[in-house]
């Protein structure tokens, strides 16, 4: 169990999910400049959208079958709350002091937990979500479950996806180009609100996808469990250097790495044995960051601001 | 005929601070105007008005016989008013080559798209040796021509051109004031803010001299280059 191969393996599977979630703030912060606080609570609304699908299909179906189902209810409610708060939420305030937008995202991240509080009382009243069949994979020294290898596989596929629909597409370009000149954006025909809204709408399907699989992890969901996903995800982020989506996958890969290896090994260094262990988790997590932004304060991958001009 | 573009009694603000008060001018297609004037005149203000960017207060623009005081900027282009900004704006972490095809955004002619990129390589020989070029790393001067190609690239019916030759060496100014001369010939409309009020007023058919937000002396290029108000002001002649 605590192997070192073993401690990659679940800092691998941990940091995908904190990747996945952490594209949805890099891409935001990228285009607009805003740190959507709120996006925690996007992500925890794609893990209850996706187990109500759940309660609600036939008993008896089966499990490859229900997936796609989960994953589509999951996407349209987080996309749906992203779409929706950009457009009622923080578009009107798009040239307000930052402070504004930025307690608008709180106020919404507290008032999407509470909607769910009173909603789904502790995800308890209804079922718990599936597991997914077969495994635990026994690779050399590692365990793997198949609910880890799902959120692998698919943190990989997403990924793959977005730098291809980025790099290589029309509006993948419009939005590479609103990111770096948002008003010569517009100069060149790009209609930069529509590319914003497909921003905030990669963001959410990411975060479903989390919130799925989070679940098929975990088992049970509650309505608090965007706040810290939401955390380490943020950090995740600014870890590998806010606006860019392969410094957020990196960032959260390197997250979940150190926070795993942490918990195991920190007990072991003389003197510092009250220190490990999963409570330190959190800890540890944002001590990295603090020592990673005194060296590079742009983050692993960002790009210095003077380049932004 | 109707003029291509009629701007009629234009104000702008920035909350209370009136940037443009009440201007008026056309231009016929065909046509080289230019807006000359110092800093904080409102040439700026009147362009990003024109395009967009800025929303204004009072007064009407028709582009091509439609309105365009409520139009958002990306609408405004695909009537075929290009505007290249000034401090030049390329998209810095962009190629050269993705930059011009981001001027051609509007556009689904991938044919007439290459045929157009060519014609800005032509136009700027640097600009076709460096296509795979992050934009950032070009100088000032072929920032410029690179913004001046890529607003081209949406076939405008208009060009803006703001500040072509600010920060550049005398030769690069000399280049790109060529390039204007070129276009003209070409029978572009180009609608010009210079600070370099000697090189735009020898080229311009119609020229406007703005103080504080409002237009001050109108004529031809030729008249305004020749009056004496004009020469010392803006001419730094005594």
């Amino acid at each position: 169990m605590h192997t070192l191969p073993q401690q990659l393996a679940n800092g691998l599977i941990l940091g995908s999910m904190y990747g996945l979630i952490a594209i949805g703030y890099t891409m935001v912060y990228g285009i607009v400049q805003l740190i959507n606080f709120a996006h925690g609570e996007i992500y925890m609304t794609g893990a209850f959208g996706a187990l109500t699908v759940y309660t609600n299909l036939p008993d008896g179906m089966s499990i490859w079958a229900a997936l796609p189902l989960m994953l589509a209810g999951g996407a349209v409610v987080s996309m749906l709350i992203a779409v929706g708060a950009e457009r009622l939420a923080y578009r009107p305030l798009r040239h307000a002091p930052r402070l504004a937008p930025l307690i608008t995202a709180i106020g919404l991240s507290l008032a999407l937990q509470q909607a769910v509080f009173l909603w789904y009382p502790n995800a308890t009243s209804g079922k718990t979500f599936p597991q997914l069949p077969g495994g635990p994979f026994h690779i050399g020294s590692v365990d793997i479950q198949s609910g880890d290898i799902f959120l692998v596989v698919a943190a990989v596929v997403c990924m793959a996806a977005l730098a291809a629909f980025v790099r290589t597409s029309r509006t993948g370009r419009a939005m590479q180009a609103t990111a770096q000149d948002p008003d010569t954006a517009q100069l060149m025909g790009i209609d930069t609100n529509r590319i914003i809204v497909i921003a905030f709408a990669i963001g959410g399907f990411f975060a479903a996808v989390a919130g799925l699989a989070s679940g098929l992890k975990y088992g049970q969901i509650k309505y608090d469990i965007g706040f810290q996903a939401g955390l380490k995800a943020f950090t995740a982020a600014v870890l590998g250097g806010i606006g860019n989506i392969y410094g957020a996958m990196l960032g959260g890969l390197v997250l979940g790495i150190a926070e795993s290896c942490a918990s195991a090994y920190i007990s072991n260094i003389p003197g510092m044995d009250k220190l490990g262990g999963g409570s330190w988790n959190t800890v540890w997590a944002f001590v990295l960051l603090i020592v990673v932004l005194l060296v590079r304060p742009q983050g692993l991958l960002g790009e210095r601001v003077a380049d932004r001009a | 005929m109707t003029a291509l573009l009629e701007v009629e009694n234009l104000r702008v603000a920035y909350g209370k601070i009136e940037a443009v008060k009440g201007i008026s001018f056309s231009v016929e297609a065909g046509q080289v105007v230019t807006l000359i004037g110092t800093n904080g005149a409102g040439k700026t203000t009147t362009l990003r008005t024109l395009s967009g960017l800025l929303k204004p207060i009072g007064g009407r623009i028709v582009f091509d016989g439609k309105q365009l005081s409520r139009m958002p900027p990306h609408k405004i282009v695909s009537l075929g008013l290009a505007h290249s900004p000034e401090g030049r704006h390329i998209f810095p972490r962009l190629t050269i080559e993705q930059n011009l095809q981001l001027g051609a955004y509007l556009r689904k002619d991938s044919a007439g798209i290459a045929k157009d990129i060519a014609r800005a390589y032509e136009l700027f020989p640097i600009l076709g040796e460096r296509r795979r070029q992050a934009a950032g790393t070009l100088s000032g001067g072929e920032q410029q021509m690179l913004a001046m190609g890529r607003a081209l690239m949406c076939q405008p019916k208009l060009l803006m051109l703001d500040e072509p030759s600010m920060g550049l060496s005398p030769i690069m100014m000399q280049k790109i004031m060529a390039t204007i001369v070129e276009l003209k010939s070409q029978g572009t409309t180009i609608l010009l803010v210079e600070q370099n009020a000697q090189a735009a007023l020898s080229l311009a058919d119609q020229a406007h001299v703005m103080e504080v937000g409002s237009i001050k002396i109108s004529g031809t290029g030729q008249d305004l280059l020749h009056d004496e108000g004009v020469r010392k002001t803006y001419l730094g002649e005594d």
